[in-house]
């Protein structure tokens, strides 16, 4: 895939070309050259960690601009339940709601809502399914990628269900659509995000062929506007109620809420791409076969640790349950019957399964590859194990990789690079103090004249 | 310099396993896999490798008092060789029934030693051999073809 777009960019004015982000990428897909850092695009899975990292703030996440409503006729927002916890604690719900239709929208979906669909649908899921667990959540797109190209067995293991971004967009689009009359393709959807990796998870869905999707806003752009109109309701806004997700859905925004709308399962539940990395090493290992769902979220703490949001991952955690706990309870939007319907008929089962991306492989042809891997670890063992990253690459191992793919030298190893020039000077030395034979036979006379 | 003619390219993981060391078996399994992976075998092989490397170092892990298992990787297949020092096997084909067990209740308890061990391995296996002395130790050794048409025959 030549085309595979990433929302997770360098900003090279910013780059200072330091090796702190290469050594944070969990899938190693960073180097540097040339004195700046280097997004390897097929390795990418848009986790955001080096966005948190880079102490220069080179890390960017591309996502679309408030412009882009214009393209549409009707626009809905769709914010994401972590959303909610970036205000300070006067801030109700209501206010955040009308704020998003003072800011340009006609109308706003809780992604929250959708949430409480897709939590009941994997929950009657897993009473029926007997095949091999845990099953996984299917929500961080960030894990799924991940999956793809480091955990290629654990794949059908996912729980085969749209994201809550994914059926909150179908939703609200088809709701507008019968309420407006206005065409289903001419209304806009646009994801309120936390997270760089829904913005590539739109451009190239993983559990549906096309996303309805229509943009992805950063939280970080559209923020300040929020805040500009959160008195709007009491300004201009009507006496509706827009809130209609219940603590069930809202409580995906952080790491457990999701798994506790699996009430009747044994469910764990994980935050954080290198915690998730050792447990999926663990799942791999074929451990855990007692739990029947993992949550598994890139980001520490789960959306509300989301790299594009405004407020320190606690501070947006505590906010957010405290918006929970004053508005979480009410009467919920759809009825249990409802739901049930809604899982009857499949209508948000994923379409596609999640497909493995072999791009660790070191050559398409086995025999070629072996004889790179027998290089490989010859380079390896070589080189000096301190995974310094002065040459560019996040550790020896990887600067191994990156000489047998052509793409770095043995010499870009500071160590292996003085170990050569010691040698030289050695040399050099050597052939200085080689007399030449015509003055061999008058050395005392040399030093004789020397102390003179 | 190497003969292109006669050099087959060729690499040997191995691994220590201890008693009751039930932790390593499942490590030496994700090991080889994410190897088997850089060499772009296909999934449904590296899942039938580590099936064996599992249960086979499990075996040791529960019934001997050391071993080693050695994965030596070529071109067109893997072999892969447990040796252990322990108990030894009884009764080979006994031993290779599914169901059939000798682990003692308390690692049965730990949801290990249900008596399928072997007879996965064999499921999993293009090529097994197995010899074992009582008191002294058995060797293991496990052979997979990377491209077989007789094994895709037969399902």
């Amino acid at each position: 895939m030549n085309t595979y777009f990433h929302s997770v960019t360098l900003d090279t004015d910013k780059c200072k070309g330091c090796t702190n982000c290469i050594k944070r990428c969990p899938v190693e897909a960073i180097r540097v050259r040339d004195g700046k850092a280097v997004i390897v695009e097929e390795r990418c899975i848009d986790c955001g960690e080096c966005i948190r990292e880079c102490p220069n703030h080179a890390k960017i996440a591309v996502t679309d601009s408030l412009a882009k409503l214009s393209e549409y006729k009707y626009n809905i927002a769709l914010p994401a339940p972590s959303f909610f916890g970036q205000f300070k604690e006067q801030v109700n719900i209501e206010d955040v709601l009308y704020a998003f239709r003072g800011i340009g929208f006609d109308e706003v979906f809780e992604v929250a809502l959708a949430a409480e669909i897709v939590g009941h649908s994997v929950h009657e899921f897993l009473t029926e399914y007997k095949g091999k667990r845990p099953i996984f959540s299917s929500a961080c797109p960030a894990v799924l990628r991940l999956m793809q190209i480091k955990y290629p067995d654990l794949l059908d293991q996912v729980a085969p269900f749209l994201t809550p971004m994914e059926v909150a967009a179908r939703i609200a689009k088809e709701q507008a659509s019968r309420k407006t009359g206005i065409p289903y393709e001419e209304i806009g959807a646009f994801f309120i995000s936390p997270c760089p990796a829904k913005v590539t998870e739109m451009r190239n869905p993983m559990t549906t062929k096309h996303s309805a999707v229509n943009g992805v806003i950063g939280v970080n752009l559209i923020y300040k506007d929020i805040i500009r109109h959160l008195g709007d309701r009491t300004t201009n806004g009507g006496p509706d109620k827009l809130q209609r997700a219940t603590k069930f859905g809202m409580a995906w925004g952080y790491v457990t809420g999701e798994s506790r709308n699996i009430a009747a399962a044994t469910t764990l539940a994980v935050g954080g791409i290198h915690n998730v990395i050792s447990l999926l090493e663990e799942i791999e290992r074929g451990e855990l076969k007692d739990v029947d769902f993992v949550e598994v979220q890139a980001c520490t703490g789960g959306c509300v640790g989301g790299p594009l949001n405004i407020q320190n991952l606690f501070v947006g955690r505590i906010r957010l349950r405290d918006l929970i706990k004053r508005f979480g309870t009410r009467e919920a939007y759809f009825t249990e019957a409802d739901l049930q319907e809604i899982y009857r008929q499949n209508r948000f089962a994923a379409t596609e399964p999640v497909e493995p991306r072999a791009i660790m492989t070191l050559d398409e042809d086995v025999s070629r590859a072996l004889m790179k891997m027998e290089r490989l670890d010859q380079i390896t063992d070589e080189l000096p194990g301190l995974d310094c990253g002065a040459c560019g690459s996040p550790s020896c191992r990887a600067l191994a990789e990156d000489i047998i793919r052509g793409i770095a030298f043995e010499t870009d190893c500071v160590i292996k690079l003085r170990e050569k020039v010691k040698i030289l000077a050695e040399e050099i030395l050597d052939l200085a103090r080689i007399v030449p034979p015509s003055m061999s036979d008058n050395s005392k006379k040399g030093d004789v004249g020397r102390e003179d | 310099m190497v003969d292109s003619l006669t050099y087959t390219p060729q690499i040997t993981l191995e691994f220590k396993i201890g008693e009751k060391d039930f932790f390593v078996a499942g490590e030496c399994a994700s090991r080889v896999k994410k190897t088997l992976q850089q060499l772009g075998l296909k999934q449904d092989v590296i899942k039938r490798i580590a099936i064996i490397i599992y249960e086979a170092a499990m075996n040791v892990a529960i019934h001997a008092t050391s071993g080693m298992v050695t994965v030596h990787v070529e071109p067109d297949a893997i072999t892969i060789r447990t040796d252990d020092v322990g108990a030894g096997i009884e009764d080979i084909d006994l031993a290779m029934k599914e169901g059939y067990s000798t682990a003692t209740y308390e690692i049965r308890e730990m949801g290990f030693g249900a008596g399928m061990g072997l007879s996965n391995i064999k499921q999993c296996s293009d090529d097994l051999k197995i010899e074992s002395k009582v008191g002294v130790g058995t060797t293991l050794n496990a052979k997979v073809y990377f491209q077989d048409q007789a094994r895709q025959a037969d399902g």
